[in-house]
């Protein structure tokens, strides 16, 4: 067992929590994430490996799908990443892979990312000040891939009207962090 | 403080006084008053002076339109000029200022242009400031701009924050007039998700301003209940303060939001304004019509106002401009406002209307057949002079005329993607054509519909069209009864004779006799009138002067008014502050920041950063003594190649590449050869554009037979990746291959220099040998390291050094850098930052982005070799191009001062020891420049003709813009370990 230290995209050993307002900014480092690429003509394989191997119904275009511990959505044609609680999935990747096999190519994508979780009954009001996605349509499970202050996320609807979820580059972790705070100040 | 010119009733708060000053004056008025509203209730009704020949100006309308009442609000940081007092909402402690005057504005020293207006006609400065030229730029411009102009601004930095953002809905309803509301509601109950967007802080449009709306229900009462309804819907967002500014492509409308305008100071972390972007379905306009004057002697003074504007300050805000007023008419809507002021107890001392046919009005003067030809007074109005039918003049004395030319449906959105209007000769106006932009239907006087009814059925009836065509049903609701007059009007567009001028667009002083000049000089189309003119320019658009001009045009040229047309309608329909477009993209934010791993550690440590594109690397790392950052990167450099150095290289682009063609891809993305890459290997690569130019070098990694990671330079770890997806998806989509970025995924750094393995065997579990013989030069592989984390590590070297890179997931990099550190105190390890990095890759000679500079090739690079002739690759045909190989093209070397104190200048042109110097004797140019504390000397990487055959040479390296003129000599471009010694250690 290793003994280095982690630390969150924000750079603390503790996730960043703001409270603005009653609506609740969290960093979210507790999920590992790996990315599926379907390979060539192996898209059918894939999904039900998928299912197989994760009990995951591998989602369409817009959409996430939730079998615990496993969450997928989809971020492109024939191409998804898989959410699972960190500590207890940290080789994560591994072990899509190995669910998987041929059929698909799987990467690490755990530490690419920075996801925060907006929580309150006033997420539109500070979303709709970021994005141009339009989440008050938004169900539970619909996801999209949106720009926020220029940088590029997905936005997730975790649940409706209350609790979303934004995943952008986890090295301009800090300038997200500052927009969707400012956009709660400005909004609420 | 008593307000003269208040009355009784009105939508404002007279209960509570508001305190505000305009040219150091205070004054006081109440909540619901606009700037102008207030000043005109004080007496005061000259609020500015004209831009050109600095006339005396007071409003001329209640509205957004407004050419004249323009005032410099607020002081300090927050000063804003050019603002309308016609739309600026009082608040208490607001502070107003006139422009364009000195030095003061009861007397102003540039009135005297109105004595020389005879010269200073339109195309006065074209003809005039004619020579010699370059006088223009440096002297007429700034002179003439000083004298004629508008509001000023402080330089100082705005303090407030603006926002951007974004809406949706099924039907975006612009206006809340009659038909806004009527649509709004209709839609609104239909369960669409509406947004009603309303400029004005008050929902009611017109309605707000008139007394003659509905017939068997107040109005007021009911534009109540409407707003009530409204926002108790959940699906409906009624958003006030919000001008809908510009129509763009696929239903996407522009809103700008004055969220803090009315307020002295926004509230903590509130905006200023906010820029809304709107994706709606479908739109109504029901932004109504804006009333146009007539044009006669003297027409601008303070008091003449337009009729409806006169009529909405004694309705909405109880204030008159003057105890006796006039007014002057075309049509049956200027009797209204002599109705109403008379009710309001206001004197209308006659109503003079150019019909013959003119309604009679009880209890007041009318003066049928009759026009105002000239008026008086200094400062505001006095008196008006009226030629009667009879012929015979008669002097009226009044301190206010209202003027009605009729209505102009406010078009404007509709034309914002090249929609034409079309003239509609009933009510003698235009009209939209129809042809705008898809999915914005237009009700109410926007569309010609001038009475209450009709407004209030067409917004219904549009609404449900709209809400039809995207599959939502609606009804028909039940609409109060309204007054339903016919439009009775004739159209006069301006009083014919006299030698006076006569006001057409009182923003940019434009007369009667400069549209006429503009005619005489052959300037008749619209489009050149107003170039020639200035018609219609500037802050209001010619909102209310447009439809004048172009109507004196059609007279002079003998056309009918539709066959003259109408200028081009652009966004946005009123200003809109740099700022709001800006947003929060301000300062620090204008662009987002990009973090290593490392980065506190590395600040902690003092480290001085540098942007790479978004990127925050450290460039040196200063210890105590050090005095400028030279000693600091020598130190480095030196450390480096003397015993160890760590450097954060995660901003390296990482493209993680899978699949079973993997290294088919890889070999035609890549000028060399990668199809026999070994697993465990890795390769230096070049990556060629189409055009055979260099695009990006980095290198590859074989991590399994059908997974590859690769890396690119930080500049273009984008561009690569896009690259790499358009060759995948579109030139070779038959190929199995996956790609990934993973640059943000794994923290990486350089350990370098002869002691660098000595420090990675104390970090790399033991079970994995890093040695020279199971680890050599390009090596890679996936390891673990401080007892049992993932890493990967690649034996490549950029500085030239016996160096690894090593990367681990970027949550641990923090702790890796500091356990590297640890690990290397005993061979006094030093963190080194991209300086010291550029100077050990200049020293090795290795091309970087002014190298790979977007104009050089393989071969200039000293890599024509590389290009593989045994396949096709990207770039590789092309390269093959003879003006590519010419035998002197460029070739990298290196360049050295034969005096080792000299400097070289990147930028700095190569001339032979002998011979002019100039751009047809240039020989190359210096790329890349450092001094090297290995050579005690500067150095240089330079393209130079022929280069390859030049070792040796002594040449000369000029700079005309640092004045540089230093001997320097070709050498090679390996300045250290040309045998790669080192590196292979």
């Amino acid at each position: 067992m290793h003994d280095l230290i982690a630390i969150t995209p924000m750079g603390a050993t503790d996730a960043r929590i703001d409270t603005i307002k009653g609506m609740k900014i969290a960093e979210r480092p507790d999920f590992a994430l790996a990315s599926v690429a379907a390979r060539a003509g192996r898209e059918t394989d894939t999904v039900d490996a998928a299912k197989t191997g994760l009990g995951l119904d591998l989602p369409p275009a817009g959409r996430f799908v939730t079998h615990a511990p496993y969450a997928a959505f989809w971020t492109g044609p024939e191409q998804w990443l898989i959410e699972a609680p960190h500590d207890s999935h940290e080789n994560l990747a591994d072990l899509v892979k190995a669910a998987l096999g041929d059929a698909a190519s799987v990467t690490e994508q755990t530490d690419g990312w920075v996801r925060f979780d907006l929580e309150g009954a006033e997420c539109h009001a500070v979303l709709e000040l970021l994005c141009n996605a339009d989440t008050r349509r938004m169900k539970a499970g619909d996801a999209t891939r949106t720009q926020l202050e220029h940088m590029a996320c997905f936005v997730a609807c975790r649940t409706q009207d209350m609790r979303f979820s934004v995943t952008g580059a986890r090295s301009s972790a800090a300038s997200l962090h500052h927009a969707l705070v400012t956009a709660a100040q400005s909004a609420l | 403080m008593t307000q003269p010119n208040r009355l009784s009733g009105g939508r404002i708060d007279t209960g509570t006084a508001l305190t505000f000053s305009f040219d150091g004056v205070d004054y006081q008025g109440h909540p619901g008053d606009t700037l102008a509203s207030a000043l005109l209730a004080n007496g005061v009704r000259l609020m500015g002076r004209s831009f050109k020949y600095h006339r005396p100006r007071g409003p001329l309308t209640s509205g957004s339109e407004e050419p004249n009442a323009l005032v410099q609000l607020r002081t300090g940081a927050r000063q804003e000029p050019n603002t309308r007092a016609t739309t600026a909402e009082l608040f208490d402690g607001l502070t107003a200022a006139s422009q364009n005057r000195w030095p003061s504005l009861r007397f102003d020293a540039l009135a005297i242009n109105d004595r020389f207006s005879n010269f200073l006609t339109a195309g006065f400065y074209y003809k005039t400031f004619m020579w010699p030229a370059t006088f223009w730029e440096k002297l007429y411009e700034p002179v003439i701009r000083r004298a004629a102009g508008l509001g000023s601004l402080t330089l100082q930095e705005d303090p407030d924050v603006y926002d951007k953002g974004f809406r949706h809905c099924d039907l975006l309803v612009i206006g809340s007039g009659p038909a806004g509301l009527s649509a709004a509601l209709t839609a609104g109950r239909a369960g669409a998700d509406v947004i009603l967007v309303e400029e004005d802080f008050l929902f009611g449009g017109r309605l707000n301003a008139e007394t003659y709306g509905l017939t068997d229900t107040s109005t007021q009462g009911w534009v109540a209940m409407v707003m009530s309804e409204l926002e108790s819907l959940p699906n409906v967002r009624c958003m006030s303060r919000t001008t809908l500014y510009g129509v763009f492509d696929h239903g996407i409308y522009g809103a700008l939001e004055r969220v803090s305008d009315h307020v002295a100071v926004p509230a903590d972390g509130k905006p200023r304004q906010i820029l809304w972007r709107i994706y709606a379905r479908r739109a109504v306009l029901c932004a109504g019509a804006i009333e146009r004057p007539i044009a006669f002697e003297n027409n601008d003074r303070p008091g003449i106002m337009m009729a409806g504007a006169m009529r909405a300050y004694a309705n909405r805000w109880a204030v008159t401009p003057a105890r006796t007023v006039a007014v002057f008419t075309n049509n049956d809507d200027g009797h209204r406002t002599a109705v109403d002021l008379m009710a309001k107890g206001v004197g209308v001392a006659a109503v003079i209307d150019t019909r013959e046919d003119a309604p009679k009005i009880a209890g007041c003067e009318i003066l049928a057949g009759a026009q105002v030809i000239d008026t008086s007074g200094r400062l505001g109005l006095s008196s008006i002079k009226v030629r009667r039918a009879d012929g015979k003049v008669q002097t009226i004395s009044c301190g206010a005329l209202g003027v009605s030319g009729g209505w102009n449906p406010n078009v404007h959105l509709t034309c914002h993607q090249r929609g034409r209007p079309v003239w509609n000769e009933a009510i003698a106006a235009f009209v939209p054509g129809g042809d705008g932009p898809p999915g914005l239907g237009v009700a109410g006087a926007a569309n010609g519909a001038f009475s209450t009814a009709a407004a209030l059925a067409s917004g219904s009836t549009q609404a449900l069209a709209a809400l039809d065509d995207i599959g939502i049903k609606g009804r028909a609701i039940d609409l109060p009864r309204a007054e339903d007059a016919p439009l009775r009007i004739s159209a006069y567009w301006h009083v014919p004779g006299g030698k006076g001028r006569g006001w057409l667009d009182q923003q940019n002083d434009v007369t009667v006799k400069d549209v006429k000049l503009a005619h005489q000089e052959n300037f008749r189309s619209v489009e050149h009138l107003k170039r020639y003119t200035t018609l219609g320019m500037a802050t209001d658009q010619g909102k209310t002067s447009n439809m004048g001009g172009l109507a004196i045009m059609a007279e002079l040229t003998g056309k009918p008014i539709p066959e003259v047309g109408t200028t081009i309608y652009r966004p946005p329909y009123v200003p809109v502050a740099i700022a709001a477009l800006g947003g929060r993209a301000r300062g620090a934010h204008f662009h987002p920041t990009r973090k290593t791993p490392s980065h506190d550690w590395a600040a902690q440590r003092g480290a001085t950063f540098v942007e790479t594109g978004n990127w925050l690397r450290a460039q040196w790392f200063p210890v105590a003594g050090e005095t400028s950052w030279r000693e600091s990167v020598d130190r480095e450099v030196r450390a480096v190649r003397g015993s160890v150095g760590v450097c954060d290289v995660t901003t390296l682009g990482k493209i993680d590449i899978q699949g079973t063609d993997g290294a088919v891809f890889l070999n035609r993305v890549y000028a060399n050869a990668f199809a026999k890459l070994a697993v465990g290997k890795t390769r230096y690569g070049l990556m060629l554009r189409e055009d055979g130019i260099a695009m990006d070098d980095g290198t590859t990694a074989r991590l399994a037979e059908d997974h590859f990671v690769m890396t690119t330079t930080t500049a273009n770890a984008l561009a690569v990746y896009r690259h790499l997806e358009f060759a995948r998806q579109c030139l070779w989509p038959d190929l199995d291959v996956q790609l990934i970025s993973t640059t943000e995924a794994w923290a990486q750094y350089a350990v370098a220099g002869p002691n660098s393995r000595a420090v990675l065997h104390k970090i790399v579990d033991p079970e994995f040998s890093i040695d020279n013989e199971s680890f050599p030069f390009m090596a890679c592989g996936e390891i673990t390291v401080c007892g049992g984390l993932r890493a990967r590590l690649f034996r490549i070297s950029f500085s030239g050094e016996l160096a690894f890179e090593i990367a681990v997931p970027t949550r641990y990099g923090d702790a890796l850098m500091r356990r590297i550190m640890d690990a290397g105190e005993e061979f006094n390890i030093c963190p080194y930052g991209t300086e010291a990095l550029g100077v050990m890759r200049i020293e090795k000679g290795h091309a970087a982005g002014n190298e790979l500079n977007g104009t050089t090739t393989a071969l200039n690079l000293g890599m024509g070799r590389m290009v593989s002739k045994k396949k096709d690759s990207i770039g590789s045909t092309a390269s093959e191009r003879e003006g590519l190989n010419r035998p002197d093209a460029l070739r990298l070397v290196g360049i050295k001062p034969t005096d080792s104190s000299a400097k070289i200048t990147a930028g700095a042109h190569l001339m032979n020891s002998e011979g002019p110097v100039d751009a047809a004797h240039d020989q190359g140019y210096v790329t890349s420049a450092a001094y090297s504390p290995v050579l005690n000397s500067a150095i240089g990487l330079a393209f130079l003709k022929d280069g390859a055959n030049r070792m040796g040479e002594t040449m000369r390296l000029v700079s005309p813009v640092t004045n540089d003129n230093t001997t320097v000599e070709v050498v090679s471009a390996h300045f250290v370990d040309p045998e790669g010694g080192r590196l292979r250690a």
